[in-house]
């Protein structure tokens, strides 16, 4: 008895394809246009403007925004199992001060940023500096999806499913020195696109950064979308930074330059009140915020509403396993 | 205007004003209308209209003085528990969407954190305030004491205006906090002005003596 049974279905073990070897969908769905247009025997000048359509990068999704589909990392952690955020809950809860201080203000006003055209400026202690623009970038490494905790200083956090490709795929392209310690991140500040550009919450423009083993680990995400789709301007889109051990606002959005340098560099929360915010910031339910305890957390979205017990936050929001050797002996009451 | 606010429906018409911010947050939190994170805007809401309360209530009497509408006076002790309300809110919110009703973390909380004691401590303040509200307590207390009692609402706006500023502080947003610190400082700073002005000398006594003698025993406090 023969047998030609071939197993199908995620639990069974059956091989997924790369992204990169999957007919791309908006290919995919312009197939019968093509037909068309051969049918028509204008097939020799047409297809050379069919290929060039701008439409084959663009088509959207459900969120009227281009599609862009990651494949399921296979990076340790990266796939929490846990009930995704609402999309509307995650794209309208927001802080971005450079739009306003209320949650609610980014989603309003962030309609003004231009994500096109836009470069990364890759500077500093590195052999191969250079400015990357963002179309670079996107095809620099094949993009993953990764589902990740981000935990909000305040005391709340989400569950967000990520596209893009570990940074450390970037910096191994431009080859820091062996002077560079740290990565410094800067977010774009154009008063003309950003109304609060200019408001004294904040020194600007926005800067963030990371130890280069912190840099370099897997788990740091350059994050081009989420939910199968670009970034909205509201989550700091063309491209971010996600670090889910470490408080959100080390998420650097919307960035316009990556720095290597010797010293560790100052940071836009810690400049604004250095006894609450420190260089670290790795989440951690044993050492406090001054105002308020970081022992729980409120999960958005939770069933029961407001009547939702809150989580118990958890050391570096559950990635101890796969960061808690870069800390290996570090005070992190002091190290905050 | 004094004969509008006179109107037997004024009382009855200012009072379900005063309860339409609470109707707007309750129907709010029953339609899942408060956002992402309805807990955090409940607990902000109803800190804001605690402190807009006070304001209004301080604004009572400068208003009263300066545009001779002395029927304003009879608003000001619906006005004055309407802030407690507010306050009760702004704490039961806390106590129970933050701290899931759990005494001792509650304890711990306002022990450790100096914006939490300073708001807890404006709470216990205005306490007395509200439980003293009432006439048969004027008459018990006799109007001086209860005049120096609650004179207290200064010391109380100043407390409420510092457990927001400490609290925006950690994300350095001041902007409504100068707001209403501003609004504040007019508001005590009317009294400072009109306490000064009736202890200086009136000018020519002599010839207009009989009216000045009257002008000082109509004289209001607070």
């Amino acid at each position: 008895m023969s047998f030609h049974f071939r197993p199908q279905g995620r639990s069974s073990g059956f091989i997924h394809p790369l992204s990169s070897e999957i007919t791309p969908r908006t290919v995919y769905e312009g197939r019968r246009d093509l037909l068309k247009l051969m049918a028509g025997g204008a097939a020799g000048a047409a297809l050379a403007s069919f290929a060039g359509r701008e439409a084959f990068a663009q088509a959207t999704g459900p969120h009227k925004l281009a599609l862009l589909p990651g494949a399921k990392s296979a990076v340790p952690g990266a796939q929490t199992m846990e009930k995704l955020t609402d999309y509307k809950d995650a794209t309208s809860y927001n802080n971005f001060y450079e739009f306003g201080t209320d949650k609610g203000d980014p989603v309003k006003n962030a309609g003004t940023l231009k994500t096109r055209p836009w470069t990364v400026e890759v500077e500093g202690l590195v052999k191969k500096p250079g400015k990357y623009g963002i179309e670079d970038l996107l095809k620099l490494s094949a993009q993953e999806e990764r589902i990740y905790r981000l935990r909000c200083v305040e005391g709340w956090s989400m569950v967000i499913p990520w596209v893009g490709y570990s940074l450390a795929e970037l910096i191994k392209k431009v080859e820091p020195q062996g002077n560079a310690k740290y990565v410094e991140f800067v977010t774009l500040a154009d008063p003309k696109t950003m109304p609060f550009v200019g408001s004294r919450v904040l020194d600007w423009p926005y800067t963030e950064g990371l130890r280069m083993d912190e840099a370099m680990h897997p788990l740091t995400l350059l994050a081009f979308g989420m939910y199968g789709e670009v970034l909205p301007n509201q989550n700091g889109a063309p491209v971010r930074l996600v670090v889910p051990w470490k408080y959100g606002f080390k998420s650097a959005k919307s960035i316009v330059k990556i720095r290597f340098v010797e010293k560790e560099p100052s940071t836009a929360w810690n400049k604004a009140a250095a006894q609450e915010y420190g260089f670290y910031s790795n989440v951690n339910p044993n050492v406090d915020h001054p105002r308020w305890s970081q022992a729980t957390e409120r999960r958005i979205g939770d069933g029961g509403g407001l009547f939702a017990k809150r989580h118990k936050t958890l050391m570096f929001n559950g990635y101890e396993a796969q960061v808690g050797q870069l800390y290996a002996g570090m005070d992190l009451k002091k190290n905050y | 205007m004094n004969k509008l606010l006179m109107h037997p429906a004024a009382k009855p018409v200012i009072f379900l004003l005063c309860l339409l911010p609470f109707a707007r947050l309750a129907y709010g939190a029953f339609t899942d209308g408060l956002g992402a994170n309805p807990a955090e805007f409940l607990i902000r809401a109803t800190g804001d209209w605690t402190l807009r309360f006070i304001c209004i209530v301080l604004a009572v009497t400068p208003l009263r003085v300066m545009a001779k509408a002395n029927a304003l006076a009879r608003f000001r002790r619906m006005l004055g528990l309407f802030a407690y309300f507010y306050v009760v809110l702004h704490l039961l919110c806390y106590s129970w969407f933050d701290m899931g009703f759990e005494w001792a973390e509650i304890a711990k909380d306002i022990a450790k954190r100096p914006f939490i004691l300073v708001g807890f401590s404006a709470f216990v303040l205005l306490t007395p305030l509200a439980a003293t509200s009432f006439n048969r307590a004027i008459k018990a207390m006799g109007a001086r004491r209860w005049q120096m009692l609650h004179k207290l609402v200064y010391l109380i706006a100043g407390l409420g205006l510092l457990h927001f500023f400490w609290m925006r502080a950690g994300k350095n947003d001041f902007a409504e906090v100068f707001v209403y610190a501003a609004i504040i400082a007019v508001l005590l700073g009317w009294r400072v002005w009109n306490y000064a002005s009736k202890r200086r000398p009136k000018p020519s006594a002599g010839v207009r003596g009989g009216n000045s003698s009257e002008k000082s025993l109509r004289s209001s406090t607070g």
